[in-house]
């Protein structure tokens, strides 16, 4: 025994009780240093004596010959944990002063004092793995069920949106009936509308033609004036006389405003305007353009969402009004909309027939909305077009909210919807980010939920949320932070993350590398 | 409105924001400023009574008399060791005493004797003893000239713009009563009827000529508007000593390049200030800095150095109060043509620049410190206001600090983050958000519940933690340190008397009187274990805010009518700062029983603040024109003594581009503070958030940064003793060679290392200019040699950070990175020999335990190493200091070198070895294998 624990004392530069290998090497790369024998580095670039392998001087550019010292910048270290985890520092924390490995074999020369943790830390990592295996198999039996649920719920749902959908034949049906009724009621609408504007137009555009042919601006319009338009020639012959444009004219010299009218049906159709730059319609297809991705953003949001809030809680941030009566301004395109119809302010109003006509087409508008299907069926549809999950663990989720309160704050998360920050003591609540998508890395995408463009911040972006779903019996907001300002961070456990336990035999480390 | 409109211009034009100039003073604004400036040369009134001379062994005394009012000047002069000058001139009897700066010299200085050459009606000549050194005063006008042989060196009143306004009683006449008042009335319907933002009717205020009082007044001297009340903005100070202004001007024949001055955010070499605002010095909170720019920043250093090829003098200005200096030179406009064709026709005139110092209080109380080298310059400069303090060997690694780390959560997340990410660092930084409602002393209860514990883990790690104390206190009954320095009577006062209170972070805030003994020793106090709960010795400070800064004040500072005691704020205000920074130092080294090197950082500065720590150049933005500035702004402090300088990593307001963050770290790396800062606005940016790429890029700098460690400590150890800057221009190494006098893109570690960081968006590659003829230097990564006294062009990649090591010096690094500079202590140290063209080579390696004292006792190793005629050999240069080391030499690597055939290392104990070695013949790099000696012992080694 003694003589054991000589040999023990005595065999520096190998780790007790183990297999003999140079110290920091694994078991899985013992076969690279034999003792006695050339080392070769790992890269292949060089190779040396064995009695410089852990001579405390770095020979191999990749460090392989000095696994057990601090020598070699890129180097690393093989802690055997025996009682826990083995696992690999970088040669830099040998010797440093720091207890890195639980069986403390990194700290051999420094006077560190470590304690041996290994079997203590195997212990814990054994209970808590032993804990999270029955929350993961408590949580992966109440997702089943909630897989089930949601695919009842789906089920239901599809079957309501069936129904919709049939009485939504119903409803057109009904709708198609009505339509006929409202567009025979329309069609006298629309007819004077027509015949009210294109009069409008109509006269506006001769005007228009009026002031251009009448070059000399005297307020006529005369022969020589309108010679200077050969596309009016009446025959076509090329040669556009003064008894042609006599002709034109009604048989006169020259024409004022009011005879101008009266000849306006003989000139119209051919006369060509002067600058061409009166054309509209670059300007149209533009509008078209913008206005697009509005009315797409609307569709994306929740009817009873965002809804302007007019104050922000956060006292720092004075300038948050402006901001916000920025941001929640109406779409530019509505408002150019707006000023386009100031700009054409200048059409009369529709006269008291049209005006009937329409206040009876809006009547029936009315009706039709009191239908109220439209949204019923709409959110339906939308429900249903979410990702709630690869078997729809998710959407037991869907329009649920769950409060956390910390000191200062309560928080509310409702998932798939938005997740919001309320003072404790009063104080109107912040958005801080609507439901964007699932944003979890790659191999589980469904482990953290983005909540984006909350309200936004003074001088900074708008405030977001990254929620990230831990499995646990419970469905609740564990914690929340702000890491950064405005982007908040918050923890959610919740069994539909939960994976199935693989096997609740937690396989122990502890013989492996003896 | 004009100058608003133009700003809002250039905001609308450069696309970003800037500095609110408006609420700043331009000199035009500040009624001293507008005055003096207004003073036209040639017209002195000063003339010297030689009659009242008097000449002790070493002092003389002259009265000086103003003919235009009669008021007599005393004017001092002593010659000092160390060849400098010191001229006071005061009131010969002031009213009432005028302020004298205090606690800035570290000693009264020592003075030498002075005798008169000769004598006449017209003037004195003295001796200043050494080379021929004489001062020579002309009495009409009063003027005086210091002469070195036939050459001038300074002439003080040369332009006869000396000016002393001399304390005088208030008119309180009945008519000037009656007219002032009406007078103000007068004003205040101006005001009702001017929008009160409006410049212009300010402007006019000012530019009215001054009330009818001057008519009623026996003297001919005029009363000026803003003589005993000036209001800026919304602010009225009251001046109750009316006009104390002083000013001088100073000529420097030969002149074309001075610097120094700090702090502003402008270039090395100090421009003229002819076509626009004198440089000021007013420490003052600015928000979102300009750059190039004379405007006053942070911090004050009142400290001018002169350079040319012949000669380096300085000018130390001793006022504490509000001060502009002019800046102008006869050649500043001439084109380098212009120069030729001066020089061809033989017309030139001697090239000169002018100098003018101008200050709203105290006296005037200057050091003509006459070199004539530039170390010279710093050590007479050290020997009046002490050298750098020597810092902590850790304050040398890297610090990430950001406003805020949120709780001890974060703390130790981030710290785990640097550990996940192999990056080393020493210091984490707390914000202001870490104490309980901005009370400094306090944690925040619910963030910080359990800041030991928090500290414990750091010092697990062998890290270590700042948290901010700021010298505004929240008026607050419930709060300890409030109801303590209140009921002390320690406060500031305003000019009625009462606790003066302004707005900062906490709210409404009062300010200790930081400039009484006796506050600051009660405030240091307040550092000890038991006083400041939760506190361990792993735990430094940070002043901040100390300008000071107070937000509804006028420049974002405290009313210069409040009081110190006797002393208005005016008096004493770029001191303030200082005094926060000395009442903390001196806390921290209290608290460990006078053990401990203090680390204490601060934002305001004074002369003479290099002894209490570390200064960084305040709020910065994350762009490239703010990493670009960093190296002129700390150049510009260590020349007047202020070595450990830096700036905020990455930018402190908005958000750097990743490539502007990795520039940053990389040139940050090799500047003498080393800290990441951010605002709390901005996203975060710990060095692991941009992808492993950049991570790695990172990483590689601050590791860069702690294997030069040893150099960096041992500069330190060097400014420490000697005052000379560990980061300098080139031409403080090479004076003589012009090329490098406004180099500001690159500069020198010590001696040897020459560092050009990237700091240009998108860049290819950089120019640097590698001076000396005889010289070689070599870059510190790739050992390729290039010769002195050209411009090399170097292609740069983003992992490039262009650093040459001088032929003939010895750096000792240790490349055993770890993951704070504490695990690296006993570590063994790889020497870079880089020979010359006369292949030798010499340095020096310091060892000290790192963080106390101790080496004040002579417990430290320091030897000279030299390489010369083959052979390296390590001697002792402090053969009675006594430390030992377990660090020894595991490697030698001689650039530049030859294959030598045997290489013997002969130990003290007279015992030989040959060793093993490598070489690369490609490159003439030769590595010397572990040789293995102590590093604190002698030896030698023999290349044959």
């Amino acid at each position: 025994w003694l003589l054991f624990l000589l040999l023990l004392l005595l065999s520096v530069g190998v780790s007790a009780v183990e297999v003999q290998r140079p110290r920091g090497v694994p078991l899985s790369k013992r076969q690279f240093y034999e003792e006695g024998k050339p080392f070769t580095c790992l890269d292949g670039s060089r190779t040396i004596p064995f009695d410089r392998v852990n001579d405390d001087y770095c020979d191999c550019q990749d460090g392989s010959d000095e696994p057990g010292t601090a020598a070699c910048p890129n180097g690393s270290f093989h802690c055997t944990n025996a009682g826990f985890r083995p696992t690999f520092i970088p040669s830099s924390r040998i010797n440093d002063g720091i207890c890195d490995c639980c069986d403390t074999t990194d700290e051999y020369n420094s006077g560190a004092t470590c304690q041996n943790t290994c079997r203590e830390l195997g212990r814990k990592e054994r209970e808590s793995l032993q804990k999270m295996a029955e929350i993961a198999k408590e949580g992966f039996l109440l997702k089943q069920q909630l897989i089930h649920e949601a695919n009842r719920g789906l089920e239901d749902k599809k079957a309501k949106l069936g129904d919709v959908q049939g009485s939504k034949k119903d409803l057109e049906a009904k709708v198609e009936a009505l339509r006929t009724v409202k567009e025979a009621a329309e069609q006298p609408e629309r007819e004077a509308k027509e015949r009210h504007l294109k009069a409008w137009e109509e006269s506006a555009r001769m005007a228009e033609v009026f002031l251009e042919l009448d070059d000399d601006a005297d307020g006529f319009v005369s022969v020589p004036e309108l010679l200077s338009h050969s596309e009016l020639d009446p025959d076509a012959d090329g040669s556009f006389t003064e008894a042609e444009a006599q002709g034109l004219l009604g048989g006169v010299d020259k024409v004022d405003t009011a005879a101008f009218e009266s000849i306006w049906s003989n000139v119209k159709e051919k006369y060509m305007s002067e600058s061409n730059a009166d054309t509209p319609a670059p300007e149209e297809t533009s509008r078209e353009e913008i206005n697009e991705p509005v009315s797409d953003n609307e569709s994306d949001q929740y009817p009873d969402d965002d809804i302007p809030e007019d104050e922000d809680d956060d006292d720092e941030e004075d300038e948050d009004d402006d901001r916000d009566e920025h941001e929640y301004k109406i779409p530019p395109t509505a408002r150019t909309e707006e000023k386009k119809d100031d700009d054409e302010g200048a059409m009369p109003p529709y006269d008291q027939e049209t005006q009937n006509l329409i206040d009876g087409k809006n009547a029936f508008k009315t009706e039709l909305f009191n239908f109220g299907f439209g949204i019923c069926f709409r959110n339906l549809e939308k429900e249903i077009s979410f990702d709630f999950g690869p078997s729809s663990e998710f959407a037991y989720l869907y329009s649920q909210c769950y409060e956390l309160t910390t000191s200062e704050y309560i928080y509310r998360l409702c998932p798939f919807n938005r997740v919001t920050q309320k003072p404790k003591f009063g104080g109107s609540e912040t958005n801080l980010g609507s439901w964007g998508k699932w944003a979890g890395p790659e191999d589980s995408i469904y482990s953290v939920m983005k909540y984006e463009h909350g309200t936004g911040c003074w001088q900074g972006p708008s405030r977001s949320t990254t929620v990230k779903l831990t499995c646990g019996k419970e469905t609740v907001v564990t914690s929340t932070s702000e890491p950064s300002r405005c982007e908040y961070l918050m923890e959610f456990t919740c069994p539909a993350i939960c994976q199935e336990p693989p096997n609740l035999e937690i396989s122990s480390h502890e013989h492996q590398e003896l | 409105m004009a100058p608003l409109l133009v700003l809002g211009l250039a905001l609308c034009l450069s696309g970003t924001w800037a500095v609110d100039k408006g609420n700043f003073k331009t000199c035009e604004q500040s009624a001293f400023c507008k005055r003096q400036r207004a003073l036209k040369p040639g017209e002195s009134p000063y003339r010297a009574l030689l009659e009242t001379m008097e000449l002790t062994n070493t002092r003389l005394t002259l009265q000086l008399i103003n003919d235009n009012n009669k008021v007599r000047l005393l004017l001092e002069l002593y010659r000092l060791q160390g060849n400098i000058t010191r001229v006071k001139i005061n009131e010969l009897k002031p009213l009432k005493p005028r302020y004298e700066v205090p606690d800035v010299l570290i000693r009264e200085p020592t003075t030498e004797p002075l005798s008169v050459l000769s004598q006449d009606e017209n003037g004195v000549v003295l001796s200043l003893g050494v080379e021929s050194q004489r001062v020579i005063i002309s009495a009409r006008p009063f003027r005086l000239d210091i002469m070195e042989g036939s050459d001038v060196l300074m002439s003080l009143n040369s332009r006869g713009l000396l000016a002393f306004e001399h304390l005088r009683m208030r008119k309180d006449t009945f008519s000037y009563k009656v007219t002032s008042t009406v007078a103000s009335v007068w004003d205040n319907i101006k005001r009702v009827f001017s929008s009160q933002a409006d410049p212009e009717a300010e402007k006019k205020e000012e530019a009215d000529p001054a009330n009818q009082a001057e008519t009623t007044k026996e003297e001919e001297e005029k009363v000026e508007d803003g003589m005993w009340e000036e209001t800026f903005k919304s602010h009225t100070d009251s001046k109750p000593n009316g006009p104390s202004a002083v000013s001088l001007d100073f000529s420097l024949p030969g002149v074309e390049h001075v610097y120094g001055i700090p702090e502003h955010a402008d270039t090395l070499r100090l421009k003229t200030t002819d076509n626009g605002d004198p440089y000021r010095l007013y420490n003052l909170d600015v928000f979102q800095y300009e750059l190039y720019n004379p405007m006053a920043l942070y911090g004050s250093v009142p400290v001018m150095v002169a350079h040319s090829a012949q000669r380096t003098t300085g000018i130390f200005w001793l006022n504490a109060a509000e001060t502009w200096v002019d800046i102008s030179s006869n050649t500043a406009g001439k084109t380098v043509f212009g120069k030729m064709l001066d020089y061809v026709q033989g017309s030139s005139e001697t090239p000169q620049t002018d100098v003018r110092w101008i200050s709203e209080s105290g006296i005037i109380d200057i050091f003509i410190m006459l070199g004539p080298t530039p170390k010279d310059v710093f050590s007479q400069y050290a020997s009046l206001t002490g050298t750098q303090s020597f810092p902590p060997l850790a304050s040398l690694g890297y610090h990430q600090c950001r406003w805020n780390y949120n709780d001890q959560e974060d703390v130790k997340s981030v710290d785990a983050g640097f550990d996940e990410h192999d990056i080393p660092y020493d210091f984490i930084w707390l914000d202001i958000e870490h104490t309980d409602g901005k009370r400094y002393f306090t944690w925040d209860p619910h963030k910080f519940a359990t800041p030991k514990e928090m500290l414990q883990g750091l010092m697990d790690k062998k890290r270590k933690m700042v948290a901010i104390v700021d010298p505004h206190i929240k008026v607050d009954g419930n709060y300890k340190i409030h109801n303590e320095i209140r009921s002390r009577g320690f406060y500031v006062k305003n000019k009625d008397g009462g606790d003066y209170e302004g707005w900062c972070w906490p709210g409404s805030a009062s300010y200790p009187d930081f400039t009484r003994a006796d506050m600051r020793a009660w405030w240091a106090s307040m550092f000890a274990y038991d006083q400041y709960e939760g506190t361990m010795e792993n735990l430094y400070t940070w002043n901040d805010m100390n300008e000071p800064s107070v937000f509804n004040g006028p420049e974002v500072t405290m009313h210069k009518d409040a009081t110190h005691g006797a002393w208005e704020h005016r008096d004493i205000h770029n001191l303030y700062g200082l005094y926060v920074q000395m009442a903390t130092a001196e806390g921290l080294i209290q608290r460990s029983g006078g053990v401990e090197r203090p680390f204490v950082l601060t934002r305001a500065f004074f002369a003479g603040s290099q002894r209490l720590g570390a200064v960084w150049t305040g709020d910065n933005a994350a762009e490239w024109g703010h990493l670009k500035i960093s190296i002129p702004m700390c150049l510009s402090m260590g020349l007047v003594g202020i070595s450990f300088c830096g700036a905020d990593i990455g930018g402190f307001f908005k958000s750097p581009s990743t490539e502007l963050l990795v520039r940053w770290y990389q040139a940050g790396a090799y500047q003498p503070f080393y800290r990441a800062h951010a605002h709390v606005d901005t996203p975060r940016r710990e060095p692991w958030l941009f992808g492993p790429e950049n991570t790695a890029l990172i990483r590689e700098a601050v590791r860069q940064r702690y294997t030069l460690l040893p150099y960096w400590y041992q500069l330190f150890y060097r400014a420490h003793v000697t005052g000379e800057p560990v980061m300098r221009p080139l031409w403080v190494e090479y004076p003589q060679d012009l090329a490098t006098f406004a180099l500001e893109d690159e500069y020198l570690i010590g001696r040897d290392l020459l560092v050009h960081p990237v700091v240009e968006e998108g860049a290819r590659g950089v120019t640097a200019y590698l001076p000396g003829k005889d010289e070689v230097w070599f870059d510190v990564h790739t050992f390729q040699k290039h010769n002195g006294a050209q411009n090399l062009y170097i292609p740069v990649t983003m992992s490039s950070i262009p650093v040459f090591q001088r032929g003939g010096s010895i750096i000792p690094r240790k490349l055993r990175v770890r993951r704070s500079s504490t695990c690296m202590e006993h570590d063994p140290y790889t020497l870079y020999v880089a020979l010359n063209l006369q292949r030798t080579a010499d340095g020096e390696l310091y060892i000290d335990d790192g963080h106390t004292f101790n080496y004040e006792k002579k417990e430290f190793i320091y030897r000279k190493l030299t390489f010369a005629n083959k052979v390296l050999s390590s001697v002792n240069l402090a053969p009675d200091a006594k430390f030992t080391t377990d660090s020894w030499i595991e490697r030698i690597i001689v650039l530049g070198a030859s294959k030598p055939s045997k290489v013997t290392l002969k130990t003290a104990d007279g015992q030989e070895k040959q060793l093993e070695f490598d070489f690369d013949a490609s490159m003439s790099v030769l590595t010397v294998r572990k040789p293995g000696m102590n590093a604190g012992a002698d030896w030698t080694m023999t290349f044959q």
